[in-house]
Parts: structure tokens; sequence; C-alpha cells
């Protein structure tokens, strides 16, 4: 075949060449986003399956038949079966009930530290893009410095120095990732600084605080809601390595990555034990980043937040 | 610049551990001589800054002083472990490209085809699979029920090149299937974009025969940012390595840091990040040298 | 269908053909009809202009011509004789050998048009050598005389340089060398002298002009300029909402436009135009979207005449205009339908599509 194949994903963009109509900046109008999204089978499915997760993790007890420690002797490493729809552990404990009550962990892990990523990371970006100068300068080399180290092994690191336990396993997670939202979130506001109507009103004299509040966030906002989706996704990564590697939770409590860390010693037995709560984070992870790449379609067409993986 | 911040970040990690470090590592039954010892040898009972300063000056000339456990050189150490880190780092990268550059490529070539439905799926469950999880799974697939492969261990390439290909390919896929997906979903996206760039419609304009279209016009272009897209996944590969070393017990940085981590053994701790860290920051510059040498819009301007 | 010009050389039939010619793309917002029922013929030697406001799909058109438009969202109808040849239906590899030596094409943007990371001696090597065969030193030399040719300066050394070393000008005289390779016998230039200044733009025009007079080459010059119209074009076509609304010499379009359109494009309406130097006139409104076209006229809903009942329900068919002459004899303002009569001293008819087509006079 002669014929080059295009992007279909690109076929309804008028030339370049003709002049495009100066766009009002993109503000989030939430009613057209949700409506968008749910046009998009893959994020509306996601989002489905991720405020079910969430309410397992909110009535977790309710749900899971037994309780975390609740052991049935002389059924050890039993196959799945009706009463153990994920089969049993070591001691006779039912995975599925585990996996249930581990969804918990995770996600208060994961959305507090995403939580503390976002505070911390969209201050820092706000301060060095709106101020810029030295201010910029000094911010943006520390988040650099941050950047350089491994994702993990920072996380290690400062868990390693704290202490293991589920605080400070969010701080270290959270640490991580300041500099993923200081750097979306400065991109976003040196774009919209620029704009005609923030130089505009800056002459009008209107405040520091007003600008940022009125302006800057509302237009900043599309990519760090999409960097938060993502982020979700490798926080609950990183919690399970943490977990796994036995910096999160103290044994018996139930966790994702503990019972992998578990599993992994019986994996010749029972391979429902490791494959089960793995499944757990696949799942909970593709969600959040099917999500986040659903968001972006909708709020980020020009892709400024980094793609999903980028931040690993 | 960063190198500094980095070396400060590091150094101060030592501060920040609750309590005496020397006491928390040595446990509880130790002679007084030795703690002194470590003290002193580890420059703890200086002032800070001159800690820093001495700390730096020493860390400069490759001295990153002992272990708390072994009394062993840091830098011996790490040494020791750095090759079969970068090994694994290096052959996670070739599995990463294997499957990204096919993938990606026939992905974007054939928009909305089998091919590039697979390739999202692929790369959407790449992307979201916890690596140590997929590192058990392959051992539970292709150790434990299918037994083609050791489960992990290490042999050395001049003792036993087959056993060293067979303990690397494991490690290698559930390191490199991370970056692999990433690698894909960059090599599709750009090569799209190059292939409805302007330049590509000139390019055909000209009957010049496809086959030289796509490599000259599309794939050239779409692939020379993969350079420093791949520098970055090699930098967040050694990441991977960490954790999925653990798990296939790869004797190599990770396991090195892991095992710090459990002993309190902080110089070694603060040797193996400072490393994984300078190695991210020449991967950093080493990219961005090359990319200007290949693209003549840096490279001639 | 006879040839609608009167070729230089009458032993040679008409360069082009292009017999009703409609391009659909599909479109997020449906399907949008950009070029519907294009004709025009191109002879030897000869030179038309294609003018009419952007997104009225000049670029679209002469791009169908050629296969350029994503196969995946364009459909291409209608016929496109190449000396007899259909470009639309042809096999992809003679579609290729097709393009240089038969087609040249030169690109709206300068900025994007050249490879980035290729030189410009390779992107104009590339083109010669994928027609024949050409030693490497032979292309390189030929490229060198190409650009000082486009009057690029120091073409021995501007062949080595990269796109981004260029000005935009002198990329466009690139893109320009890059269309001219081969000695095409058809040219389609799209606005290819935007970005020159008046006296390189002169050069071109020069060196086109001698091009069509040593091969015959036929062009399609689509511009904004109604200096280069005036200076170069044998005939203009005036293209609105995808379709010719005007045709005919230049003489008869510039000096007696039909069209309430091309009225306002000349600035020959007042109440319709701003009048802005040599440019096209800007007329008040848009065009309509190629997705959602009017029923009716297209150019219905900015017309400021809408002479007759017809205007808002029925497209006015492209009809010979009613020139002085007419008027001498007395018929009707309305041209009758599927009348056809050639005109004026050039034999080329002066054609519109519009309802109330009053002529010159008033
Ligand atoms: N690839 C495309 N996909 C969808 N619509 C397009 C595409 N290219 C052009 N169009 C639309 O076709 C119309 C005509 O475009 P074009 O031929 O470039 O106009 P002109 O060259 O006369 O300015 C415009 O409305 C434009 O938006
Ligand atoms: S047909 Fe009617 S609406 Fe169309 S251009 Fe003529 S007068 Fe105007
Ligand atoms: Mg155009």
């Amino acid at each position: 075949m002669t014929q080059l194949p295009t992007p279909g994903a690109t076929p309804a963009q008028p030339p370049p060449s003709e002049p495009i109509p100066a766009a009002a900046p993109p503000r989030p109008r939430w009613r057209e986003t949700l409506g968008l999204l749910a046009r998009n089978p893959t994020a509306a499915v996601s989002a489905v399956v991720l405020v079910l997760i969430v309410l397992v993790a909110v009535f977790d007890e309710t749900l899971a038949p037994d309780g975390p420690n609740d052991q049935d002797p002389g059924r050890q490493l039993q196959p799945p079966s009706w009463a153990h729809p994920f089969g049993t552990d070591e001691f006779g404990r039912d995975v599925f009930s585990r996996v249930v009550l581990g969804a918990a962990t995770s996600l208060r892990v994961g959305f507090l530290s995403v939580a503390f990523a976002l505070v911390v990371g969209t201050l820092i970006g706000l301060l060095a893009g709106f101020y810029g100068r030295w201010v910029d300068d000094t911010l943006m080399r520390l988040m650099d410095v941050l950047f350089a180290f491994p994702a993990v092994l920072l996380a290690i690191a400062i868990v390693a120095i704290r202490g293991a336990g589920p605080a400070n396993a969010i701080l270290a997670i959270g640490i991580v990732y300041v500099p993923i939202f200081a750097r979306v979130t400065r991109a976003s506001v040196l774009g919209v600084r620029e704009e005609v109507y923030v130089r505009a009103s800056r002459s009008v004299g209107a405040s520091d605080w007003r600008l940022i509040t009125r302006h800057v966030l509302p237009n900043a906002a599309p990519p760090i809601i999409v960097q938060t989706s993502i982020s979700l996704a490798f926080a609950v990564l990183a919690e399970a390595a943490l977990s796994f590697l036995g910096l999160g939770p103290r044994r018996p409590n139930p966790s994702w990555g503990l019972m992998l860390a578990d599993g992994r010693g019986f994996i010749e037995q029972a391979w429902w034990y490791t494959v089960f709560p793995g499944l757990a984070i696949v799942v909970t992870v593709l969600c959040f980043n099917l999500l986040g790449d659903g968001l972006r379609d909708v709020l980020d067409p020009r892709q400024r937040t980094l793609m999903a993986g980028g931040g690993r | 610049m960063v190198l500094a911040g980095v070396s400060v970040l590091v150094f101060s990690l030592i501060h920040l551990v609750r309590g005496d470090p020397i006491r928390l590592a040595l446990g509880t039954r130790y002679s007084q001589e030795t703690y002194d010892a470590l003290r002193e040898r580890s420059g703890l009972d200086l002032p800070l800054v001159e800690q820093y300063l001495t700390w730096a000056g020493r860390a400069v000339t490759g001295d990153l002083g002992v272990s708390f456990r072994s009394g062993e050189t840091v830098t011996a150490l790490i040494a020791e472990r750095l090759p079969a880190t970068l090994t694994l780092a290096v052959a996670a990268l070739l599995v990463a490209l294997v499957i990204a550059l096919p993938l990606g490529l026939l992905s974007a070539l054939h928009p909305r085809s089998f091919v590039d439905r697979l390739a999202t799926v692929v790369s959407q469950f790449g992307i979201s699979v916890p690596d140590f999880w997929l590192s058990i799974m392959l051992i539970l697939v292709f150790a434990g029920t299918l037994g083609w492969l050791p489960s992990g261990g290490y042999v050395s390439l001049t003792e036993d090149p087959l056993g060293w290909l067979q303990r690397l390919v494991l490690p290698a896929i559930a390191t490199g299937v991370v970056s692999g997906s990433v690698i894909t979903r960059f090599v599709r996206s750009s090569t799209l974009e190059a292939l409805g760039a302007d330049h590509v419609r000139t390019a055909q304009a000209k009957g010049v025969p496809t086959r030289q279209v796509l490599t000259w016009h599309v794939l050239r272009n779409a692939l020379l940012p993969l350079v420093t897209v791949t520098g970055v996944q090699l930098a967040y590969l050694l990441s991977g390595v960490v954790v999925v070393e653990i798990v296939f017990s790869w004797p190599g940085l990770g396991q090195l840091a892991y095992q710090a981590v459990r002993d309190r053994d902080f110089p070694v701790l603060q040797g193996a990040v400072l490393l994984f860290a300078l190695v991210f920051l020449v991967i950093n510059l080493l990219v961005d040298l090359l990319y200007s040498r290949i693209d003549p819009r840096i490279s001639r301007s | 269908m006879t040839s609608l010009s009167k070729a230089p050389q009458p032993a040679a039939g008409p360069v082009l053909e292009v017999e009703d010619l409609r391009v659909r793309l599909r479109t997020p917002r449906g399907t949008a009809h950009v070029v519907n029922g294009l004709g025009y013929s191109v002879g030897p030697g000869e030179t038309v202009a294609v003018v009419g406001e952007s997104g009225s799909g000049k670029s679209v058109s002469v791009l169908a011509l050629l296969g350029l438009l994503p196969p995946r969202t364009a459909t291409v109808s209608g016929r496109a004789l190449l000396h007899g040849e259909d470009l639309l239906t042809m096999s992809p590899e003679r579609l290729r050998q097709v393009r240089g030596p038969g087609v040249g094409m030169v690109f709206q943007d300068p900025m994007t048009s050249l490879n980035p990371v290729l030189s410009v001696g390779r992107q104009l090597t590339e083109g010669l050598r994928a027609h024949g065969h050409v030693s490497k030193a032979a292309a390189r030399a030929r490229a060198v005389e190409l650009l000082g040719e486009v009057g690029l300066p120091d073409p021995g050394r501007a062949v080595d340089r990269f796109p981004h070393e260029l000005s935009g000008g002198m990329r466009q005289r690139v893109v320009i060398a890059i269309a001219l390779a081969n000695s095409p016998s058809l040219l389609i230039a799209d606005e290819a002298t935007t970005a020159l200044d008046v006296t390189v733009q002169a050069q071109i025009l020069d060196l086109v002009e001698r091009l069509q007079t040593e091969h015959g080459t036929g062009v399609v010059w689509i511009t904004h300029d109604l200096g280069v119209v005036a200076g170069i074009a044998d005939r203009v076509l005036v293209m609105y909402g995808g379709r010719c609304v005007e045709d005919g010499t230049v003489d008869d379009v510039l000096e007696r436009p039909a069209h309430p359109y091309t009225r306002g494009l000349l600035g020959a309406l007042p109440d319709l135009a701003a009048d802005d130097g040599g440019d096209l006139a800007t007329i008040a409104g848009t065009p309509p979207p190629p997705t959602d076209l009017p029923a009716g006229c297209v150019f219905w809903p900015r017309c400021p005449v809408r002479g007759d009942a017809r205007c808002e329900t029925e497209q006015p068919p492209l009809a010979p205009v009613k020139g002085s002459h007419y008027r001498d004899k007395g018929t009707s303002g309305v041209p009758g339908e599927g009348q056809y009569r050639d005109e004026g001293t050039s034999g080329v008819p002066h054609r519109a599509a519009t309802w109330c087509a009053e002529g010159s006079g008033s």
C-alpha cells in the first residue's frame, strides 16, 4: 500500500495554518466534564469500579465474612471454595476477608499521601511559577534534587529512618510525589501567567492572592486533577511495595502488600494466597490509571501532565 | 548544583534518625570500644557542618565510611554489588525495548486495529502491575508450574554462562515490563504525531516510496525523542530493580540497601541511596549529551 | 465536454481536467462536505488562480488530487485527469510516479512543510532520486542549482543546512525548489509566496513563468494576493463553501465580477467589504461550516443581495454570466440554465453561480 496510515485520532483538527480563534482559557466545567467522561466507557467503568472499591473499604467490616484474624483450624491453605472464595492462608484465615479488609489500608495511605503531595507540591509550584526569579530557582532546584532519587528507594530510606508504620509510609510516599505536582502546577501557572487577562488584572491592582485563587488555580486545575488520579495509582503501588518489604503496617494487620510477602513462602502450595491480593492491587491501580487517562482526554487535551507511569 | 543538594539530603538521612543511629545499629550487645571506634570513624562526634564537609570530602574521594555491621568499607560493598544491578537494569531495558518498539510502532501504523487494542490493554496492565507481584507470578508460572527457569539466585557469567542467563531472564522481564509499557505508549503517540506532521505530506508529494517516507520522515522523527525517554526509563528501572532484586535474591544494590534498612546499617544505606541518585544524574547527563548530538535542531544551534 | 481553455499549444490536450470533484471528511462534528462538485481545467502553460476565503476548501481540493488527504477520514469522488489519466483511481505505485514529475506541489505552511531533522539538500535530492537513476553527486549538484534558481543566497552552503537554520522566506523557497525539482507538468502552489517579500516573489513568479514556456507546465495558483492574480493568472476561479461560485478570465472576474461574493472579495460593494489594499477584502461574517452547509445558495447567509426567491432554497448552478453584449440583445437578468456559450475574446466563458447575476454594469 502506498497510502500512509494517518492518525485516526486527529482527523478533525482544522489545518494548522488557519487562524484559530483566541480560545478562552480552559476552565473546568463540571457538568460538561462529567458528561464527557460518561461517554468515555473505559474511564466511566473505572470510576464506577473505584467507587465500589471505596465502598468496600468503608464498609469492610460489614462486607468481610470473617474477621481479619479469625482462624479456621484444620483448614489451612485451602484452595478457593464457596466458604472461602479466595481460599485460606497458612493460619486458616479467609483470604477474601483479608483482601476486603486490606482495601482500607491501601486506600487510606494512598489518599493521604497524595493529599500531602498535592497540597505541598501545588503550593510549591504556585509559589515558584507565580513569583519566579529566585523563589522559582530555589524551589525547583530542590524539586530536582528530590526527583533524582528512585521513588521506591527514597520512600524506603525515609521509612527506614523514621521507622515503619502507616504514618511514615504516608509521609514517605507523599514526599516522593511532591516534585511531580510542583512541576505540573508550575507549568500551568507559567502558561496562565502570560495570558492577557492576568496581566490585565494585575495592572488593575488585584492582589496576588486574588490572582492566584481567581485566575491561576482554576486554570491550573485540570492537569492537577489528572495528575492526582495518576498519582493515586502509584501511591497504591508504592504502599503495596513498602508493605511487601515489611515497612508498612505490622502483622497481623490485613494489608495487600504484606499478604503477598507472606504468600510468597507458599507459592508452590497455594497460588491463591498471592494471586488474589495481587489482583486487588492491579485492579485498583488500573482503574486510577484509566480514570486518569480519561480525565486527561477531557480536561487536558494538550497533555501537560506526565503520561501514566512517568512518575514511577 | 543538584549533586550538592543530593549529597546534603543523603548526608542528613542519618541525622533524621530518631535516637542514636549507632546504638540502634549495634543492638543491645556491644562493647564500648566498638561503639567509640564506630562513632569516631563515622565522624558523628564532630559539629554538624564539619561533619558534612568531612563526609562530603571523603565521599568525593570514594570513601563512604564503613558498615556499622561488618566493618567493611561501604565503597567495597557497593562496588561488589553494582555490576549485578547494572546488568539487571540493562537487561530490563532490553526487554522493555523489545516489547515497546514493535508494539508501539505497529499500533501507531494501524490505529484501532487488533494490534493497537492489544498494545493499549497490555501497556495499561504493564503500568498497573506491581513489579514484585509480577515477579512472584513469573516465578509461580516459569519456575513452579513449568519448571523452566530457576526461581532466583545468581551465578557469575564466567562460571556458568547459561545459568547466568537463566537467572537473569525472569527478573529482567519483571523489571522491564513497566518501562516497556511506558515506552510503548510513548512510541505510539510520537509515531502518530510524526505521521500527521506536515512534512510527511511534503515527502509523499515528492513521489518518494512509502517505505522511505516511513523510515526517514516518520520513524526518524518519532524515535529521536525516544533516546530521552529511554534514558529516563533506565533511571526509573533502577527504582524497580530495588524490589525485584529482593524477590529474586539478585545480589545487587537494591538488596544491599534493603539489608541495610533491616540492619539499620545507615552508612551502607546512605551509600546505596547516594549511588542510585548519582547513576540517575549521570544517565540524565549522558542522555542530554547524546540527544544534542543526534538532533540537528540542538546540535547546530 | 470540450476544453474550457484555449491552450497555447493546441496540439496537446489540457494538462489537468477536474470534473465534479467532491470531498467529504469525517469529523467528530459530523460529515464535512468540504468540496462539492468542483470542475475546472488547466491547459499547458496556463495559470489558473484559485481565490477564496480561508476555509473555502482550496487546500483540501488540491490535496485530494494527489491523494494526500487522510485516507481514513476522507472520501473523494469525481475525476481528475492528468493528461487524460485519472489521478483519483490510479494505482498507488503509478500515483507515486506521478507525484513529482507529473504534479509538483508547494504547501501552504513553510514552517512545518520541511522535515526538521533532515538537511535541505537531503530533502531535495530525495525527490530527484525517487524518479530515475541519478547519482548522489549529480543530485546534489542539481539541488544546489535549484536552490540558486529559487533565489536562495549561497546555495552551495544552504544545501547542508537544516530547516531551522533558515528564515521563513528561505524555507518557503526550499519548498518551492522541491516542487520544481522534477520539472512537473502541473504545478500546484498553495499560497506559495505569502511569506516572501516582493522582490523574491517576483523572482519566483519569473521562474515559474520560464518553466511554463519551456515545459508547458500548467499552474494552479492558490492565493490571497490580487496583485499576483492580476500578474500571472490567465483565469480565475473563485471558491466558496467548497464550490466554484465564479470563474472566467482574469479580466472578466476582476473587472466584471458577477457573484456578490466575488464582488465582496474585490471590495466592489462598499457596504459589504472593508477594502485593505492589494489583498482580498474581508467580508462581514464567516463562511458556513462544511458540516452544516445552507440548503440554498451557499452564500445566502452572508449575501447582501438575495435578489431571488430561490436564494434560500435552491443552489444556483454555475452558468454563463450575461455579458454586456448579451444585454445589448435584451436578454433578461437571469441567465438561462444549461445554456452554454463561449463569449468574449478569450474563448473562456465567464460563469457564476448566483440567481441574480447582473453583469458588470450594475
Ligand atoms: N483533515 C481535516 N479534517 C477535517 N476537516 C478539515 C481537514 N482539513 C480541512 N478541513 C476543513 O475543511 C475546510 C476547508 O479547508 P481548506 O481546504 O484548508 O480551506 P482553504 O485552503 O480554502 O483555506 C475547512 O472548514 C477545514 O476546517
Ligand atoms: S443566489 Fe442569492 S443569496 Fe446566493 S449569491 Fe446570488 S443573490 Fe446572493
Ligand atoms: Mg488553505
